[in-house]
């Protein structure tokens, strides 16, 4: 295959990566903005979607599209009910103090990968793709599917964008995000708020799960990467912003796809992350943020 | 400070009892736990390393298994490939985890609280992945073994169980009497006066970045002494030992044992191994499809202390009942 159409392939597939990214690392934008926390568990939340798709697309018999689509309404509410008690029983009870809630999110981290493990074992698994299609192109077949993925991707993303800009719950999130205190003053539940946002931006993760578990096998350990590249759109797209975690998602997930395609996926992981810990380091608000209030 | 003082024969005398109590287990102890012992004192000066930073100075890094592992392939590199002696194996280890901590300290303390936290995790995780991607000097994930006749210091035979664990706590004492010396010499309080409060610390005329920076490089040494120890006595190294769960490994023996508490890192070390082992057991035999790991038992001991106990044993000792405790 020539250069052109390889590196059509590339952006292709950076792109349906790109598209997943996006909505995790949202999920974890959403609550490091307006909690002021880090959720170390956000890859486990990934994970479990990915995992509780693939019971629920196993246990219904019939065409592979219903068990999918069952898949994608259920999964994603059972993780935001593990996020809503973890939140409640554990977070709410250190005080958001954002060191506690690190170490407990790593706790809560390690207590899901056990679950899973003991309850779905250790190896991967798929999960039948809702259909077949292959869209040809001149070069190569690509499957509809994943281009399928890229549109899902985009009507959540507009829609979480409906919801934070356009809406009566979004007006509250933000102004829990802008100042709590005050938020309080005016009668805001700040205390459900958060409890609803930790769900809210796991049950992100869980969508983009059940989105990737036909092209990505399911997997106990999978929650590890997506974390890392998670915490990296964050970072470069600025905190809570949903422009700048689009577009970061899309830098990041393209030139990921791209220079995997040509380079070691390894040295890949390692430009990438050193770049990551060098813009923190020497650009703290993000390359499209602004400065941190 | 004079408060501390009266009590200073009281610390010395109670440190140096628990060596001999380590000393005296070398002879007691049966075979299986004699060599988890000599493990665990090695590991525990990893711990009593990540205290300094996180406990005393309040830094919390999540990425000190690049420490360690630092120590890990600078020992067991020079050793593997160019056939060099114990003695200087260990010192490259040292010097490795030199070389890093001031590196990383020199970038990572440009940034404060969650940042910091973030910026350790990706560097731990570069490091881990130069382990993978020099894959034909270090073997990766399957990691290298050395041999009996690499690991000879002098006329010791660091491959004996008797040798290695009075190696192990040889290590171990330098290392307790070296923190306990630091916490308590004037540049220890400086650095708990910064995790108390940085501002006023600058305030009162501290170089606030050089004592941070101070606390990086001897937290980045000691860790790497751990792994430098580690490779030499039990022979073998892989990239598992740079993966982040070696960075919250240390992060939870401190956090059971105690923050801030030079005896707290041993302790909480020989009891979170002790549970997994012994958890590990009983579990599996009782429930043998669970799949039980270190995970679960890892992850149940991380929210119940952080819920419960966050001060850790001998940090809660310390409050109630044994002020003086260092």
């Amino acid at each position: 295959m020539a250069f052109g159409p390889y590196f059509f392939l590339a952006t292709l597939e950076g792109l349906v990566m790109a598209a997943v990214l996006a909505l995790t690392a949202l999920g974890l934008s959403l609550v490091f903005g307006v909690m002021r926390v880090v959720n170390v568990a956000h890859g486990e939340f990934f994970m479990l979607g990915a995992v509780l798709a693939w019971a629920v697309a196993t246990s219904i018999s019939g065409h592979p599209a219903l068990g999918f689509l069952v898949a994608l309404v259920i999964s994603p509410l059972v993780v935001g009910a593990v996020a809503l008690a973890s939140e409640r029983l554990v977070l709410k009870r250190v005080n958001y103090n954002p060191e506690a809630t690190i170490v407990a999110t790593i706790g809560i981290l390690y207590i899901i990968q056990q679950l899973a493990l003991t309850f779905y074992g250790p190896d991967a698994r798929p999960v039948v793709a809702p259909f077949d299609y292959r869209i040809r192109f001149p070069w190569f077949g690509y499957s509809a599917y994943k281009l399928s993925v890229i549109a899902a991707s985009a009507i959540v993303l507009a829609a979480t964008w409906y919801l934070l800009s356009r809406t009566r719950i979004g007006l509250v999130m933000r102004a829990t995000q802008f100042d709590a205190e005050t938020a309080t003053a005016f009668g805001i539940p700040v205390d459900r708020v958060y409890a609803g946002v930790f769900a809210l931006g796991a049950m992100l993760a869980a969508v983009a799960a059940v989105l990737i578990v036909p092209i990505q096998q399911a997997h106990y350990l999978m929650g590890h990467d997506p974390l890392l590249l998670s915490f990296i759109v964050v970072i470069i797209g600025g905190l809570g912003s949903l422009r700048g975690t689009t577009v970061a998602a899309l830098l990041i997930g393209l030139s990921d796809g791209i220079i995997s395609v040509f380079f070691s996926p390894t040295l890949a992981k390692i430009i990438a992350t050193m770049a990551v810990a060098l813009v923190l380091v020497f650009r703290p608000q993000g390359l499209f943020g602004v400065s941190a209030r | 400070m004079t408060g501390f003082g009266n009590f200073t024969g009281r610390v010395v005398a109670l440190h140096i009892a628990v060596v001999a109590l380590l000393f005296a287990l070398q002879f007691a102890l049966p075979a299986y736990h004699h060599g988890i012992m000599a493990r665990i004192m090695v590991l525990a000066v990893f711990a009593m390393g990540y205290n300094l930073l996180f406990g005393y100075t309040g830094l919390l890094s999540l990425g000190h298994a690049m420490f360690f592992s630092a120590g890990l392939y600078g020992a067991g590199l020079t050793v593997y490939h160019l056939d060099w002696s114990v003695p200087a194996a260990f010192a490259a280890g040292l010097a490795s985890g030199l070389v890093l901590s001031t590196a990383v300290g020199f970038l990572a303390l440009r940034t404060t609280g969650v940042a910091f936290l973030i910026v350790t995790m990706m560097f731990g995780q570069v490091a881990y992945l130069f382990t993978l991607y020099f894959g034909d000097w270090t073997r990766g994930e399957e990691g290298l073994t050395l041999s009996q006749a690499a690991r000879q210091l002098g006329p010791l035979d660091l491959t004996d169980p008797t040798t290695r664990y009075f190696t192990a706590l040889a290590l171990f004492t330098v290392v307790l009497f070296v923190t306990l010396a630091l916490v308590r010499a004037p540049f220890g309080r400086v650095l708990i006066a910064i995790r108390e409060n940085e501002e006023r610390t600058r305030m009162l005329g501290y170089d606030t970045f050089r004592n941070k920076l101070g606390a990086t490089i001897s937290s980045g040494v000691i860790c790497a002494a751990s792994g430098a120890a580690y490779v030499l006595l039990f022979g073998y190294f892989g990239s598992s030992f740079a993966a982040v769960q070696y960075s919250i490994l240390p992060l939870l023996w401190v956090l059971v044992g105690g923050a801030a508490t030079t005896l707290g890192p041993l302790l909480g070390t020989v009891l979170m191994f002790y549970l997994v082992d012994l958890s590990n057991d009983l579990l599996n035999s009782r429930f043998p499809d669970w799949d039980v790991s270190y995970l679960g038992i890892v992850g149940v001991a991380l929210v119940l202390l952080i819920l419960f106990f966050p001060k850790g044993l001998l940090g809660s000792v310390r409050d109630r009942w044994v002020r003086w405790l260092p």
